[in-house]
């Protein structure tokens, strides 16, 4: 049996229609995803068919948003992008959310040195600008979709330690605390089953920007050459092919940015739409 | 407060030795070393040995660590195995690009940024407000490589009135070197842009909500007045948190941004060492990022201290 401190629950569908922000973002975000995964059985062109007849054809009826230099479909290599940018991204927030979590709820409920420990591995990883750490780790370690994943993973988790932490160190002096620890439960037990449950929104919200950076990230190190290989299409390299052909073909670069910010953008909206829904104290700002 | 930064500059030194540490030990760990590089593939083992010896490379693990950094420690950053100079003339040549590029962009930013956020603060709920947030929102969203290719593409493809890449050197003359870092910092400038007027109009939103604004207001000083000297001097400590953070972004930043523009600075140098495995050029230049990155964080904590007389007291 859990307390629950924010929101009834039964309110919170109803304000989640009446967000605009969260609706937006929801919209985008599921046509997104939908389109990533839709890649999977269909896309209008096969992407690892190269047709050289058809190289740099601008976009028209048959090909939206027109061919790369190899004849292959610009639309249908947005939409194979799609699952890789949302694959690196969403694993690395679990990898965030998977050790950062747990430390940060431990570092809270024990104190002290335990805590002052973690507090200074956050500050050692933050010093580190994160692009030029994830550049450093690809490199040692070989370019590619799975040691970019880690590369962006690492720095999630001092972001989800530091949210875990604060919102747990608020919580352990309520009433309801320490009731839960007069009736002789432990701090592990006290954390699984009210600390967690009151911060769940808090770690939600900052997921879904995490969730937004790791697509930019992942969009960066691609680009740099450093992310998903060839012939996987990924919306960085096509940005980085699109990069030397800008002067005959524009929309090259125009449609895979586009991809990015829309992505970026409705993963924020729905952020802020879930913070709006989540935390009724942090609603009167905006 | 002098307790507060002292400790605070303990944290940064000791920070500043651990993360030596990490870059040295993940330096370690790429495979092929300096000899082997310089020698190539077919080199004989009587040479490759030799050479090691030479430079020092058959050292235990911990004596080459503290070599680099008794090294560091007089600003001796040792020699590049591909340039055959040493590393701090190469970080000297290349941070009188980087440097002013940061800089260049995170003077824009501000100056887009906090009257931005100001305005949209003051004029909350208003259609001015909502205009301001969208383009943020959309700003944040934007990558900035692909914001430095439209660029490119607008100013200097179609217009012509910047180069679309390349650095042609201060000794050209200041215009034609600025003018060349014109298009890269606007590219680095707007998404921070976008993050800081976001936090700028929350900060004043809060700040606006006490007390002493309502007190300001009802003896009779100007809105304008009133938002400039007493508002914004104390929204400053989230805004200064934001901007010490976004010096390491911009940092990293110029690793991807002058990739695009073909700058000749830190980031494209420890970008192009990675791929040709200089590893010496890596940690220094690794080193000395994370090392300003430390020292802007110090002084960000120095002038909380200086906007927030409370903050001095306090401690």
């Amino acid at each position: 049996m859990s307390v629950r401190e924010s929101g009834q629950e039964a309110g919170i569908l109803r304000q989640a229609f009446a967000s605009r922000s969260f609706l937006t973002g929801f919209v985008i975000t599921a046509v997104i995803a939908a389109m990533a995964l839709m890649s999977y059985l269909w896309t209008p062109f096969d992407v690892t068919v190269l047709i050289i007849a058809d190289r740099m054809q601008t976009p028209s009826a048959v090909h939206w948003f027109g061919t790369d230099h190899f004849g292959r479909d610009i639309l249908s290599m947005i939409m194979v992008g799609a699952r890789n940018s949302i694959a690196v991204a969403l694993v690395a927030v679990g990898i965030g959310m998977g050790i950062g979590i747990p430390l940060g709820c431990w570092a809270a409920a024990r104190g002290g040195v335990a805590d002052e420990v973690l507090m200074r591995f956050n500050d050692l990883v933050f010093a580190f600008p994160a692009l030029l750490s994830a550049v450093m780790i690809t490199a040692v370690f070989g370019p590619g979709a799975i040691n970019a994943i880690i590369a962006i993973g690492i720095f999630n988790v001092p972001v989800f330690a530091r949210v875990a932490r604060a919102g747990a160190l608020a919580l352990w002096p309520r009433e309801y605390i320490l009731a839960a620890r007069a009736s002789g439960k432990g701090k592990a037990l006290i954390t699984i089953e009210h600390i967690l449950p009151n911060i769940a929104s808090m770690l939600l919200v900052q997921g879904t920007i995490q969730f937004a950076l790791g697509i930019l990230a992942e969009a960066s190190l691609s680009y740099l050459g450093l992310g998903a290989q060839p012939p996987m299409p990924s919306w960085g390299r096509m940005l980085f092919d699109a990069q030397t052909r800008m002067m005959v073909a524009p929309y090259l670069a125009i449609f895979p940015g586009m991809a990015i910010v829309i992505t970026v953008l409705g993963l924020n909206l729905l952020g802020d739409g879930l913070r709006d829904i989540l935390d009724p104290k942090l609603r009167r700002e905006r | 407060m002098t307790a507060f930064l002292l400790k605070r500059l303990l944290i940064g030194l000791a920070t500043l030795v651990v993360a030596s540490l990490v870059v040295f030990t993940v330096m370690e760990i790429l495979p092929g070393d300096a000899a082997m590089l310089m020698l190539g593939m077919n080199a004989s083992p009587a040479a490759l040995d030799a050479l090691r010896e030479q430079m020092g490379l058959n050292q235990p693990v911990i004596m080459r660590y503290l070599n680099w950094m008794a090294g560091l420690a007089v600003g001796d950053f040792g020699r590049s195995f591909t340039y055959s100079s040493p590393v701090i003339d190469l970080i000297a040549e290349r941070a009188v690009v980087s440097l002013p590029l940061a800089l260049m962009a995170l003077v824009m930013s501000t100056a887009i940024a906090i009257p931005v956020g100001l305005f949209a603060a003051a004029r909350r709920g208003k259609t001015a407000d909502a205009v301001a947030m969208g383009a943020a929102q959309i700003g944040v969203a934007v990558p900035n490589f692909w914001f430095a290719l439209l660029l490119v593409y607008v100013f200097a493809v179609w217009l012509r009135w910047v180069p679309a890449g390349g650095f042609p050197g201060w000794s050209a003359g200041l215009w034609p070197g600025l003018k060349a870092l014109i298009l890269p910092s606007v590219a680095l400038a707007l998404p921070q842009a976008a993050i800081l007027a976001r936090v700028t109009r929350s900060a004043m939103l809060e700040v606006l909500g006490e007390d002493y604004i309502r007190t300001a207001r009802a003896k009779g000083m100007p809105r304008r007045i009133v938002l400039w000297r007493h508002a914004l001097r104390n929204a400053m400590i989230p805004v200064l948190t934001i901007l010490g953070l976004q010096f390491a972004f911009l940092l990293a930043g110029t690793i991807i941004i002058e990739n695009v523009f073909y700058l000749p600075g830190l980031g494209r140098l420890v970008f192009q060492a990675i791929t040709q495995r200089d590893l010496i050029v890596v940690e220094g230049v690794v080193i000395l990022l994370v090392a300003s990155v430390i020292v802007v964080n110090l002084l960000v904590d120095l002038a909380y201290a200086l906007v927030d007389p409370r903050l001095r007291i306090r401690a």
